[in-house]
């Protein structure tokens, strides 16, 4: 039996339900045992501009987009515009037959810059400035179109089920395109109606409607489309799987981690964490009364961080979730936390910078930042999580990163992580730690916040502990919190914060700083959420017996320059990967091992890298084709 | 065995300027906490940056000196942890009400139990007496280049805007008089504030400690015609009794109007209580009802080094 390897593409207006029909399919296709990798692009507007869902199913294991579509469902006339061109040969096109007339002109959503781009091709080939224009090119090129009315397969509906209020429900829209792309591959029915159900689980009548749309739109298309070469009939299912969505990873770990506090302000792509944790407040506790997290939306970030310093001090595990614009907001204090030695974790769910930038878009942007953010010397971790399930079990280790060495973690996300949704292995909490370090739970005798002490990590009080009185200041202090200026004090305190910095990198286990997937004479070095992409472009260049090394750097500040070096020593070729202008990590590596990366493959689009795109960039180095910078643009 | 005064004092040398009012704030809060008798160790004193921002460091209870305008979300963090702790805010007017008014805000619409006490001198002294957003439209105090270009801020009527549930103020060189309204204050249930009037010997050479006291009022004679008064003198009501829209309405608008009194008679004492609002602890126990007897900074989340929290629900959910 060949493998199945199919992409799936839904788009539409904001607004329309483009989510939830990919959410739909996503859930069919894992409930029948394929793997599912779904990612959604959207623009910052609430309603009416054009959104997509990309869900790529696999019966093997998938950790990124490819470029080419199988099947696009679209019940718009935006959809067909801007894909039509990704949709690979012998695949299909799912459309509105409704919509064969309109003109470019008439989608007021269609951007200038993107329009005359597509003129321009239209023109070169001699097609009109229509829907039928860029199908009859899709269908010059070997792709099926599948032309339904959709309209009238709701008039005809409401005729049969003597509903009229179904007819021109437009809102079913979503409905009918999934369960037109379900038929068309011969997908089972049952998963397809019991995913209704689940979603309209309170509204009864709501379902029973869909589900009668479901029903015969998957007839409509399994009777009348005959010629499609892909059926995805299912697979065998794989045990302990979940179906997750981005922030599931540094939520649900947060929760399992002792994360009782959390201050945010709203900010796409970080608030989604804190919005699930707040929906998730009374939290199950083993032989114990029920616990909760405090989650508390603040004024702006600089009051998330201020509040989330202020709960750590009582001993709490507090945490904030952000994106670059309110991290920016959080610098000084994040220097506060810095000299007072104060456990925090700050999820960065990155996005497109500078300033607001492409605010809904992905990138890795903000690593500099991370690592030089606040101003003077003080120790923090930088962390960066590859994938979902990874973040869940590395937001267990930031926290105790954060109370062990006394200082504050920044943890990496960012926005093509948080937009996915994906199956993975059940997130298994017995193997997380919960280690608090140096934390007192009970004191007698003279106490000193910041003694000095042989390691350099003072035992810790918290704000309420019996006999436990400290002070802290933002200004240089001696062992009491005092404020202090004298300069000798001042040498020792700088050393003893400073000095965190070795005992990170001497005592935090290798592998949970490097993953290494193996060195060859290309390897690749890289940093969060390429990893996926990074990893099917791989084995597929193994296939062809391309043979490319690659090592995921985590621990990012402070720099594990020996290990990274030692396991780079051999191989010739470093290709540094990653979603900004500049090859941030490249600069940090280049800076801590003075070795030049010979080849950086980047995408600062705002759209995710596909692993068709590091294929073919990969396979240019290796041929001698590649320049030094190889600028990746795929994506609508 | 009780705690006397000089428990809640530390040897932290002070260095504020001879004749400074913080003096008098800081002598009043130790003798406020040592008559409530609060345990040195259920006490956090939070307070910003600039001259008041050293508070924290002479009183001996936990003490957290923060960053410029941001106390109150310090503070209010501390205290949504550990709710069983006595938290007092203080910072200069520069502090809440300039870079951190924002703050002073949000924190009014929360109302969470604690103290936010403003030291109020119009300039401020640790960068050399530039205008503080108290100072007065046109006034010149002596290390302004030119008179100050903005309307001053009303602490009083922003903070009865904002939500604050009690709203007073006290005169720097009435210790006893502050020391009561601060006990006041912290045995209010919810967010208390206080203005305290607080001359900057240094930097402020219009509102002195002779000003205050009316020494330029008392024209020939050198008998003193104080503009200070207090307005339990004056039989003025400041609660709220009963939960009423009108009855609200009167005492809010009644402490506006009082805040807006300035020059030849200033107001202290109480403006305005209100104890019928819901502190946030409330609101936060409608959703989570043990949220008081089981605080974040009280749960426990480990077992021999693995986690408690039972996820299993969420994870099965999840499960295909």
């Amino acid at each position: 039996m060949s493998s199945v390897d199919f992409t799936w593409l839904i788009g539409g207006p904001q607004g329309s339900g483009v989510d939830s029909g990919a959410n739909v399919f996503s859930k069919v296709c894992a409930q029948t045992g394929y793997q599912i990798f779904g990612k959604r692009e959207f623009y910052s507007n609430i309603k009416g501009d054009h959104s997509y869902f990309v869900v790529r199913v696999s019966d093997k294991d998938i950790h990124s987009n490819v470029n080419d579509i199988t099947l696009m469902a679209s019940f718009d006339a935006e959809t067909i515009f801007r894909h039509f061109n990704e949709v690979s040969k012998d695949g299909g096109i799912i459309y509105d037959s409704d919509l064969d007339k309109i003109t470019t002109d008439e989608v007021h959503t269609l951007d200038t810059y993107f329009k005359e781009r597509l003129h321009k091709e239209l023109t070169f080939k001699n097609k009109p400035f229509t829907i039928t224009g860029v199908l009859e090119i899709a269908k010059e090129k070997g792709v099926n179109l599948y032309p339904v009315s959709f309209r009238e397969i709701l008039s005809n509906l409401a005729e049969e089920t003597e509903n009229p209020k179904l007819k021109g429900l437009v809102r079913m829209f979503n409905v009918l395109a999934v369960s037109l792309s379900l038929g068309l591959i011969k997908m089972p029915l049952d998963p397809l109606l019991q995913s209704i159900d689940s979603i309209f689980s309170k509204k009864s009548q709501i379902a029973e409607i869909n589900k009668q749309a479901a029903n015969y739109a998957y007839d409509y298309a399994k009777s009348k489309f005959d010629n499609f070469q892909y059926s995805l009939t299912g697979t065998a299912k794989r045990p302990d799987t979940i179906l997750v969505q981005g922030h599931f990873g540094t939520s649900i770990g947060k929760m399992v981690s002792g994360c009782r506090f959390q201050s945010y302000y709203p900010i796409t792509p970080a608030s989604d964490e804190s919005v699930y944790l707040e929906s998730h407040e009374l939290l199950e506790i083993q032989n114990d009364r029920p616990g909760s997290t405090i989650v508390i939306q603040t004024e702006d970030e600089i009051s998330a961080m201020g509040m989330m310093i202020g709960a750590a001090l009582t001993g709490t595990r507090a945490s904030t979730s952000t994106s670059g614009p309110g991290f920016a907001l959080m610098t000084e204090a994040l220097g506060w936390a810095g000299i007072n030695e104060v456990p925090i974790v700050i999820t960065l769910y990155q996005r497109s910078g500078p300033s607001t930038g492409l605010p809904t878009r992905h990138g890795q942007d903000d690593l500099l930042f991370a690592v030089h953010a606040g101003h003077g010397d003080f120790p923090k971790i930088v962390y960066a999580s590859g994938d979902i399930e990874e973040s869940f079990y590395d937001t267990g280790r930031c926290f105790n990163y954060a109370d062990i060495y006394q200082i504050p973690v920044i943890h990496m996300m960012d926005k093509f992580l948080s937009s996915s949704v994906v199956t993975c292995k059940k997130f298994d909490p017995q193997k997380v730690s919960i280690d608090r370090g140096l934390l007192l739970d009970k004191i007698e005798g003279e106490y000193k916040r910041f003694a000095f002490t042989d390691d350099g990590i003072s035992p810790r009080s918290r704000l309420g502990l019996d006999n436990g009185v400290f002070w802290n200041t933002g200004d240089e202090s001696d062992e009491f919190g005092h404020i202090t200026e004298d300069p000798q004090i001042r040498i020792k305190m700088m050393d003893k914060r400073m000095s965190r910095l070795d005992l990170v990198l001497s005592r935090i286990p290798d592998d949970e700083q490097v993953v290494s997937f193996g060195v060859s004479d290309y390897t690749i070095i890289s940093w969060g959420s390429t990893k996926g992409p990074i990893l099917d472009a791989i084995s597929m260049l193994k296939k062809e017996g391309i043979d490319i090394g690659f090592i995921q750097i985590k621990l990012i500040h402070p720099f594990p320059s020996d290990y990274v070096s030692s396991l780079l020593k051999n191989t010739k070729t470093i290709i540094d990967i990653e979603a900004n202008h500049s090859g941030q990590l490249g600069k940090i590596f280049k800076q801590n091992i003075s070795r030049e990366i010979d080849y950086f493959i980047l995408k600062y689009t705002g759209r995710g890298m596909t692993s068709t795109e590091i294929y073919d960039s990969l396979k240019k180095i290796v041929e001698n084709k590649a320049n030094k910078r190889e600028v990746l643009s795929h994506g609508a | 065995m009780a705690l006397k005064l000089a428990d809640y004092k530390t040897e932290v040398h002070n260095d504020w300027c001879p004749g400074c009012g913080d003096f008098g704030i800081v002598n009043a809060l130790q003798m406020a906490l040592a008559e409530m008798g609060i345990e040195r160790d259920k006490a956090t004193i939070f307070s910003g940056i600039g001259c008041s921002g050293k508070t924290s460091h002479f009183i001996n209870t936990y003490g957290v000196h923060t960053l410029h305008g941001r106390v109150l979300t310090f503070a209010q963090g501390g205290k949504l942890a550990n709710p069983e702790m006595t938290v007092v805010a203080v910072g200069g007017d520069g502090d809440g009400l300039g870079i951190g008014a924002g703050h002073f805000v949000a924190a009014g619409r929360r109302n969470i139990d604690m103290t936010y006490i403003i030291f109020d001198n119009g300039v401020y002294g640790l960068t050399k007496g530039q205008a503080s957003p108290t100072l007065k439209l046109g006034e010149k105090t002596k290390s302004l280049p030119s008179p100050n270009t903005n309307y001053n801020v009303n602490p009083i009527g922003l903070a009865v805007a904002s939500g604050f549930t009690f709203v007073a103020r006290g005169y720097s060189y009435d210790v006893r008089h502050l020391k009561d309204l601060i006990i006041k204050a912290v045995r209010h249930k919810g967010l208390s504030f206080l203005d305290v009037l607080q001359p900057c010997p240094t930097y402020n050479d219009i509102n002195t400690r002779d000003w205050y006291a009316g020494v330029d009022l008392a024209q020939e004679s050198m008998e003193r015609h104080s503009r200070i008064y207090k307005l339990e003198d004056m039989h003025f009501d400041p609660m709220v009794h009963y939960d009423d829209e009108s009855e609200v309405n009167e005492k809010l608008s009644q402490a506006l109007i009082k805040s807006l009194e300035w020059g030849q008679k200033i107001p202290i004492g109480v403006f305005y209580q209100n104890e019928l609002i819901s502190q946030y602890s409330t609101r936060l126990t409608d959703r989570i009802p043990n949220y008081l007897e089981n605080p974040p900074a009280k749960q426990k989340i480990s077992e021999n080094g693995l986690p408690v929290t039972d996820v299993s629900e969420i994870l099965d959910s999840l499960r295909i």
